[in-house]
């Protein structure tokens, strides 16, 4: 089977492409030919791997989470993503483009974000390799991740507010492609997800894909097998194809991705692209996309803004098409339910975005630990850390209000996790 | 139906460039889009875009936006779009589809092109579909004798430009400046090098679009092109006149007779 890309960036002949404006062309190529060429130059390969590995903190650990595997049965591990320079995966991937920019000399980035995570990390990118930065987001995700918009203008990036369509990261998208075609010829645009016009499906798993390298040596160093399962959480998919990569060829690895569910995929209040969407085009690629009878795009909706997309990485179609990867949808209560599991017995805040990957693995190793036994290994990454989601955690579990202690919401997670401790210790 | 390029010979024998005009099907309504398109067409101009409404239009600036979304509000469908092609092109002015790419796929390409075809239309200006990516339009284009209108850009090869004179039919879109629509106090330096570019990669008319808003700027642009695409100034007629149809019709046909005049006083 071949994963990769063809050279006009079609996945499996028919996922990806570039359905872009020809004034756009120019600059894409120019993309393409500086990737290649940077992906093929040592020194540039270095240089990445330096800064990776002294500013962002890769290699990121690989934790064996072991209250969370008592009461599943199965050995899981946490790839922790977490743990790197400003919370989240994403860091890997602008460092890469980054670099790229500064070897095009070019000298301004531009970015668009959903959660925040990928702003901040545009914006903490642009600082240290001095380049100017503007930051398209939302108008939306701009109230819902406050926070996050105040670090990127501390860390000297312009956020612009996105007003038009839904008002989310499509739109904020839709506005730094614009952007674009104004000020292409000294402008990089710093593609947050591994979705898009080809080369950028393919350069962001490429910069991403140290996750999954590093995720396979360490289970092989560790454990010394390679995990039965590995599971991500997939809005665009960059994390995802990220640690995926490295397992493709590994075909008594199963591959699950998980798919933000929202209200649950039949209410239609979802983002649950691969398993509710149709083949379409949007934003350069062809891929799943959730859209009308007419073709015009759905809005979506996840809890989690990082996830709230209503396409997919061309690569995933390629993957569920091809039946190598299975994608399943999540909702936003088990998301939830998982995030505050992962806090309550390991001590661990995770990302919402994170926490749909846990709530999903967590079924697989179930079934797998009582197919395999207690050494069956189901590795997750955990792409991000959730500081910047607690203002929806606040809200969804009502924390911090005296009147509505959390306690309550808290304690049933808590009482279902002993209780499945009890029902295994039981068998 | 009929292509394009009569209207560029037409007007070329009267020794001027054509006047192509744009607005988006079902704003203010679909029928409202239809009288406006009539009043584009009786004020002077050559050939008529309808624009197809989209969610996510990358290349278009607020303006077309705006209506293009206020008409999806009001529920516009694919099909509205071929109604209002049918009305506007049996006025006998050629009449083509703008759109992007998504909506046309999910049509089904084949369907849309037999259905475009039989409702008149000249054809389609795709402007996130490349000669290159676009295989699937181009052979049904073929099969049912409709124009195939690509863009090119100041940013395009030579090479590019080249391959998107030889793959279009009725005319080449000259996107004059590196940006989105909408209308702009002076046109662009880089039109008439990337027309003269586009001349000699191939013998098809050439118009050029993306600023214009006033007959003094059509005739600079008529100078050297063959043809003149207004598209954000005429939905600003109309976005200006909300909720009185009467007067922006009077606005359409004000700023049509200006912009015919403009591509006839034009020295060439």
């Amino acid at each position: 089977m071949r994963y990769e890309a063809d050279e006009r960036g079609y996945f499996g002949e028919t996922w990806g492409g570039r359905f872009m404006p020809e004034a756009l062309v120019a600059a894409l190529d120019e993309l393409t030919d500086a990737w290649q060429e940077a992906m093929a130059d040592d020194a540039f390969v270095v240089d990445f791997e330096r800064v990776l590995r002294d500013y962002a903190g890769t290699p990121s650990r690989l934790y064996h989470a072991e209250r969370l595997s008592e009461l599943v049965g199965a050995r899981v591990l946490l790839k922790r993503e977490d743990l790197n320079h400003t919370g989240a995966h994403k860091i890997r991937n602008v460092l890469g483009q980054a670099l790229l920019t500064r070897r095009m000399g070019k000298t301004r980035v531009i970015a668009e974000t959903g959660a925040g995570q990928h702003g901040v990390a545009s914006a903490t990118a642009a600082a240290w390799f001095d380049l100017d930065c503007t930051v398209y987001m939302g108008a939306v995700d701009t109230r819902r991740q406050a926070l996050n918009v105040a670090r990127m203008q501390l860390l000297g990036a312009k956020v612009v507010p996105v007003e038009s369509g839904s008002a989310t990261l499509k739109d904020a998208i839709n506005e730094a492609l614009r952007d674009w075609v104004a000020s292409v010829d000294h402008t990089a645009y710093l593609f947050g997800t591994a979705a898009g016009p080809h080369p950028f499906p393919s350069m962001v798993r490429d910069f991403c894909r140290g996750i999954g390298d590093e995720a396979r040596a360490q289970c092989l160093d560790q454990y010394g097998v390679l995990p039965d399962a590995v599971a991500a959480c997939v809005g665009g998919g960059s994390n995802a194809i990220g640690l995926f990569t490295a397992f493709l060829e590994d075909e008594g690895v199963e591959i699950h991705g998980f798919e933000p569910g929202g209200d649950g995929v039949e209410t239609g209040r979802h983002a649950a692209t691969i398993h509710a969407g149709e083949a379409g085009v949007l934003h350069g690629a062809r891929t799943y996309v959730l859209q009308d009878e007419d073709g015009q795009t759905v809005e979506s909706h996840s809890i989690s803004a990082g996830l709230d997309y209503p396409g997919v990485g061309p690569q995933h179609s390629w993957l569920s098409a091809a039946g190598r990867a299975t994608y399943t949808p999540v909702t936003d209560a088990q998301a939830m339910e998982a995030m505050a599991l992962l806090s309550r017995t390991e001590g661990i805040i995770p990302a919402i975005e994170s926490a749909h990957a846990v709530a999903g693995a967590l079924d697989v190793a179930r079934r797998l630990g009582q197919e395999k036994g207690p050494d069956a290994t189901v590795l997750i990454n955990l792409s991000g850390r959730g500081d910047k989601d607690m203002g929806t955690a606040i809200e969804w579990f009502g924390l911090g209000d005296a009147e509505e202690s959390p306690e309550a919401e808290l304690r049933h997670v808590e009482a279902d996790a002993a209780s499945e401790l009890d029902t295994e210790a039981q068998q | 139906m009929t292509s394009t390029s009569t209207a560029f010979a037409t007007a070329r024998e009267e020794g001027r460039a054509a006047l192509v005009g744009y607005l988006p099907a079902g704003y203010p309504t679909v029928e409202g889009s239809i009288e406006a398109l009539r009043t584009m067409v009786d004020a002077g101009c050559d050939a008529i875009e309808i624009g197809l409404p989209y969610s996510d239009p990358v290349m278009d600036g607020p303006t077309i936006q705006a209506a293009a979304q206020a008409a999806l509000d009001g529920g516009v469908r694919t099909a509205d779009v071929l109604r209002v092609v049918e009305a506007v092109a049996q006025t006998g002015v050629p009449t083509l589809v703008m759109t992007y790419w998504n909506p046309i796929e999910r049509y089904g390409v084949q369907r849309w092109a037999a259905d475009l075809a039989a409702a008149g239309g000249a054809g389609m200006i795709t402007p996130d579909i490349t000669p290159d990516h676009g295989g699937e339009w181009i052979a049904a284009a073929d099969e049912h004798g409709l124009d195939k209108v690509f863009l090119v850009a100041p940013s395009s090869t030579d090479e590019r430009i080249a391959m998107t004179a030889r793959e279009s039919r009725g005319f080449v879109y000259a996107a004059a400046v590196m940006g989105v629509t909408g209308a702009r106090e002076s046109s662009s330096e880089l039109a008439g090098p990337l027309v003269a570019r586009v001349r000699a990669g191939g013998d098809v008319p050439v118009a050029v679009g993306i600023g214009v808003s006033t007959g003094d700027q059509a005739a600079e642009v008529a100078a050297y092109a063959d043809g003149v695409i207004v598209g954000s100034a005429f939905v600003r007629c109309l976005l200006d006149h909300e909720g009185d149809e009467a007067a922006g019709l009077d606005a359409l046909r004000t700023l049509t007779t200006d912009l015919a005049e403009g591509v006839r006083r034009a020295r060439r």
